[in-house]
């Protein structure tokens, strides 16, 4: 086995890091329609917690729940404070509050001013996440208009997770995909990142059916 | 260095902090929720152009005036008026009528920040014509935000929302009718004031001072640990009244907690619970 297969083999099987305890996902404008490819397709006895921040209009109650708790094999709910957060289940953060990984691990709102203008936004998510799950996080970053989840990627991607950008020519709004991957080298879309020894990989980017697809592959190799 | 060893140093960083700030200052952050206090630090060390938690730790023991300007950082939380106007519109509809019923009323904002919810209440009560026999104890445990909030005086650019938020708490009046607008502020009438009082207060390490029948304490139990919760949830359930009211955070709730089997639901929805009868 020369050494882009080995790197290729090790990227596959989420390398050092899997098995992974949750996945975070942020999006914005056109991003629910991916949603909507993504989970219902996880399966029952997925081991990571599924824990999501769509940009949303502040001042009203989220339908997110409501859409998706039909559609999904895993339990759904809205994120509360302090919950203790379990495998297998799927967590929407509230409009209108951050939501952040704290120790146990929990769930945990605040009510710190927007970043990006968004509240809640998915830099707070992913960064608080990269510092709770460290290697054992996958992040997924998707369609969206602004660059809110680019250094919440990077971070995820330093601490040694597993980081998926939604292939910005299948986003609705390419936007928030191409401000994540303009932090790491070019690469090519569907391709398996390239691998500098001794780094991580860069992040993987698919369309909504690969991401899917990928989610459903690394639960058959008990990594998710 | 490995970035789990980054990660472990900066968390034993920011527990000595917190350490060094409690036995200096005595404010006690020590139990508060770690991840957005982790976020809050790292903006202040740029403010404060340290590249550690340990250097910025130096210069809070050393400058007093560096630990002034962090508690900003550490404490400062920005409301609106009438934020979650359905919270407010329950208030008047579920919880007035039996406000009503008492000859003299207390109510207790836990943790007025800069006091627009200590204003919006006010407002409530005047329009419900009970604010005459109402005292209002505003506590917070920011000098800065309570000196704000005794000013009662907002940006001018913040007033449309707010005013949106009123219309749909029910409110019976205009909102214009309490403010006065000068340049870019407005500053709410005096009137109010008069029945306000603003205290330095502390839920992790002061207890009950008073007796009250409303206690108002929205989005401050999020910024705490599970232990500090129960502790301000304690005290409120203390404070309040035989079957007096607690009013909590939208996504706020006693489901997690050691003092849910004290209160009962009372509006759910708009997380108002009522302190059961007994103890």
């Amino acid at each position: 086995m020369n050494a882009s297969a080995a790197h290729a083999s090790n990227t596959l099987a989420g390398g050092p890091g899997g098995p992974y305890q949750a996945i975070v996902i942020g999006g914005s404008s056109g991003a629910i329609d991916v949603l909507n490819v993504l989970l219902p397709r996880l399966p029952v006895g997925l081991r990571a917690a599924v824990i999501v921040v769509l940009h949303l209009p502040r001042d009203r109650r989220s339908l997110l729940v409501d859409i998706f708790r039909p559609r999904c094999a895993l339990p759904v709910q809205e994120a509360e404070d302090q919950q203790p957060i379990q495998a297998g289940h799927l967590y929407f953060a509230p409009p209108d509050y951050h939501l952040l990984i704290d120790s146990g691990p929990r769930l945990a709102l605040s009510v710190d001013a927007p970043l990006h203008f968004s509240r809640p936004s998915i830099d707070v998510l992913f960064e608080s996440a990269a510092d709770g799950y460290g290697d054992k996080l996958v992040g997924v970053l998707l369609s969206g208009a602004n660059d809110d989840g680019a250094a919440g990627l990077a971070a995820i991607h330093a601490a040694g997770g597993y980081t998926i950008v939604q292939d910005p020519a299948s986003a609705s709004m390419p936007t928030m995909p191409e401000a994540a991957l303009a932090r790491f080298p070019r690469q090519t879309p569907g391709k398996t990142p390239s691998n500098t020894p001794g780094k991580t990989p860069a992040p993987h980017v698919l369309t909504p059916e690969a991401i899917a697809a990928r989610f459903v592959q690394l639960h058959a190799q008990r990594l998710l | 260095m490995p970035h789990k060893t980054k990660a472990r140093i900066a968390d034993i960083e920011q527990r000595l902090l917190l350490d060094a700030i409690y036995h200096q200052y005595h404010y006690d952050f020590r139990a508060y929720a770690q991840a957005s206090l982790k976020r809050r630090l790292q903006s202040a060390l740029t403010q404060f152009s340290c590249k550690t938690l340990s250097q910025l730790q130096d210069r809070v023991l050393h400058e007093p005036a560096v630990f002034t300007g962090l508690l900003q950082y550490l404490t400062v939380q920005v409301s609106d008026m009438f934020r979650d106007p359905s919270y407010f519109l329950a208030l008047r509809n579920e919880v007035v009528p039996i406000l009503r019923t008492y000859p003299s009323i207390k109510v207790w904002v836990a943790g007025c920040s800069t006091g627009e919810e200590v204003y919006s209440l006010a407002i409530l009560l005047h329009e419900e014509g009970l604010l005459d026999r109402t005292l209002i104890y505003a506590t917070d445990i920011n000098p800065h935000a309570l000196r704000a909030a005794e000013q009662g005086v907002f940006d001018l650019d913040r007033v449309a929302a707010f005013t949106e938020n009123h219309a749909r708490a029910g409110g019976r009046s205009s909102l214009s009718d309490y403010y006065t607008a000068r340049y870019s502020r407005v500053v709410f009438d005096k009137a109010l004031r008069e029945h306000m009082v603003f205290s330095d207060h502390s839920l992790a390490t002061d207890s009950v001072f008073a007796e009250v029948h409303l206690i108002s304490c929205r989005n401050v139990l999020i910024y705490f640990e599970r232990d500090l919760q129960n502790r301000a949830l304690g005290l409120f359930h203390d404070a309040l009244v035989h079957r007096g009211f607690l009013g909590l955070g939208s996504k706020e709730s006693l489901r997690f907690s050691a003092q849910a089997e004290h209160f009962d639901d009372f509006v759910l929805e708009d997380r108002i619970y009522r302190k059961k009868a007994g103890r």
